[in-house]
């Protein structure tokens, strides 16, 4: 699992994050968000972003989604500027977001569709999806039909099943109890080794961070900007009870209180 | 715990029947002409179902009266379906369009249905037409309001979700916009359905030969209270029965929510 992820070849990077600045304008006053942020991320590499609230980690997420615009600077993927949200690039969200009148197996299958996929392709790809994900059994219940956990794991696989090559997740297990935590978070890993994808992965655990990341991005708030880009020098399978694993962690939190 | 769905049912069914009993004791004691007994009433109820007891002109035309209603208030009632979902689903999405129509619906709103009865029959004449259109207005406004309001309270999410899963334009319309609203849209229509069955006896006061709302108005000019209640009783009925036909599809259609089943 301690594959290198080398960075697609020489040229523009993977993804760009270039001088992005974000101001949110409410009445009259003027929130900076985003000041100057510069990072850049290879192709298959596991990016943690972590910070205290209101650093604008999970606004610079919804950058990268397309969900809104900076107000200056922009986000590159193969060199071509973002503009508006794209199925390269996959949401999860913390409170999951799957449509409700849909059942896991139509969730799944949402993206396929507006490709205009066919049936018997759009059953298949749905078909292997649930199966990665565990809830073959639970395909056909409905939302409100299942657990916090099993609801993520749609939701991943949601994304997954329409070819998006960066997994942008925004706390994503943050609501979930400690030990569906951990679970998800193993399935993750094995989720990102077999498909090679880009994830960029918003939380405020340091545990986590560590424990996930091949790099944890520290950012720090008023107005939110990058502290610090520290590589996570452990190899996988990562063990959180060992020295190392907790120097590195100790590392992350004085970077944080920074 | 083990008795609930009988004593519901008990409880439903006493309550009336006790509102039966002192209706019949009222009129005894107050020896009133004017209102008719209980009994005299489905006496007129069995005359006007299957005839055999007065064999007036109204003896067995329920079928007549009640079809007559029926197509007046689903005409009216699709109408307003037909043009209030998506007028509605459009106003609460898209911004131009909202402030385009939203004053002007907002002004119109609060004109009772009522008031606009003798326009109603200037434009559509004296007959079922009229009918039909004060139906649909009545129907229109649950109906639009309510859509609205439910695109409005979709979690925005959903939308962010599906663009980013490669939805837009109208295929957001149908796939995401109405479906995330289909809660609110069966309240209105709910509420729209029971409007219809109000305004059609105001639309049938207005001189068509039948229908319910006709047979009231017969009953009321000839003195004939047993047959004004009868009429009541019937369009009671039907806009219940009609009510249950809803729900029964608005439970099948929402059973992805279960705090919205009925």
């Amino acid at each position: 699992m301690s594959e290198t992820k080398a960075a697609a070849g020489s040229g523009d990077p993977f993804l760009a994050i270039r001088d992005v600045s974000k101001v949110f304008e409410a009445g009259g006053d003027r929130i900076e968000a985003l000041h100057h942020v510069d990072v850049t991320i290879a192709k298959g590499e596991f990016v943690c972003l972590i910070g205290a609230s209101g650093c604008g980690k999970s606004t610079l997420l919804r950058i990268i989604a397309g969900f809104e615009p900076p107000t200056s600077g922009q986000v590159l993927v193969h060199g071509q500027p973002i503009k508006a949200p794209g199925s390269d690039r996959g949401m999860v969200f913390q409170d999951y977001a799957l449509f409700p009148w849909m059942t896991a197996r139509e969730n799944i299958a949402f993206g396929p569709r507006q490709k205009g996929l066919g049936n018997d392709r759009i059953r298949a790809i749905t078909g292997e999806y649930l199966e990665m994900i565990g809830l073959t059994r639970f395909a056909d219940r409905f939302p409100y039909q299942l657990s916090g956990g099993m609801k993520q794991r749609v939701a991943i696989a949601r994304v997954l099943a329409n070819d998006a090559s960066i997994l942008l997740m925004d706390e994503p297990f943050g609501a979930l109890d400690a030990l569906t935590r951990e679970q998800l978070q193993a399935e993750l890993l094995q989720i990102w080794a077999r498909t090679h994808v880009t994830v960029i992965f918003v939380t405020h655990s340091v545990e986590e961070a560590t424990l996930l990341g091949d790099r944890v991005v520290v950012m720090t708030a008023g107005p939110g900007r990058v502290e610090g880009d520290i590589p996570v020098p452990l190899v996988r399978p990562r063990d959180v009870s060992a020295p190392d694993f907790n120097d590195v962690r100790r590392g992350l939190t004085r970077r944080l209180k920074r | 715990m083990f008795a609930g769905r009988g004593q519901a049912v008990a409880l439903g069914i006493a309550f009336p029947l006790c509102l039966v009993v002192f209706w019949h004791l009222l009129v005894v004691v107050t020896r009133t002409q004017l209102i008719p007994t209980p009994y005299q009433v489905w006496r007129m109820m069995v005359d006007f179902t299957v005839g055999g007891v007065y064999d007036d002109a109204f003896s067995g035309t329920i079928a007549t009266h009640l079809l007559a209603s029926i197509q007046r208030v689903y005409g009216g009632f699709f109408l307003a379906l037909l043009l209030g979902v998506p007028l509605g689903l459009l106003i609460g999405r898209v911004k131009v369009i909202r402030q385009l129509l939203d004053p002007t619906l907002s002004l119109l709103r609060p004109v009772p249905v009522t008031a606009w009865l003798p326009l109603s029959m200037i434009f559509f004449g004296l007959g079922p037409r009229s009918a039909v259109f004060l139906v649909f207005l009545g129907a229109f406004y649950p109906i639009l309001l309510n859509t609205t309001f439910g695109v409005r309270s979709v979690d925005v999410r959903l939308f962010e979700a599906a663009a980013m899963l490669g939805c837009d334009g109208s295929r957001m319309f149908r796939q995401v916009v109405l479906p995330a609203s289909m809660p609110a849209i069966f309240n209105g229509i709910r509420l729209g359905n029971g409007f219809a069955w109000i305004l059609i006896v105001v639309g049938e006061m207005t001189g068509v030969p039948t229908g319910l709302g006709s047979v009231i108005m017969d009953g009321r000019t000839l003195s004939r209270t047993d047959l004004v209640i009868t009429g009541m009783a019937v369009i009671g009925i039907a806009g219940f029965l009609c009510d249950r036909v809803i729900v029964a599809i608005s439970n099948r259609v929402l059973r992805w929510s279960p705090q919205h089943r009925v």
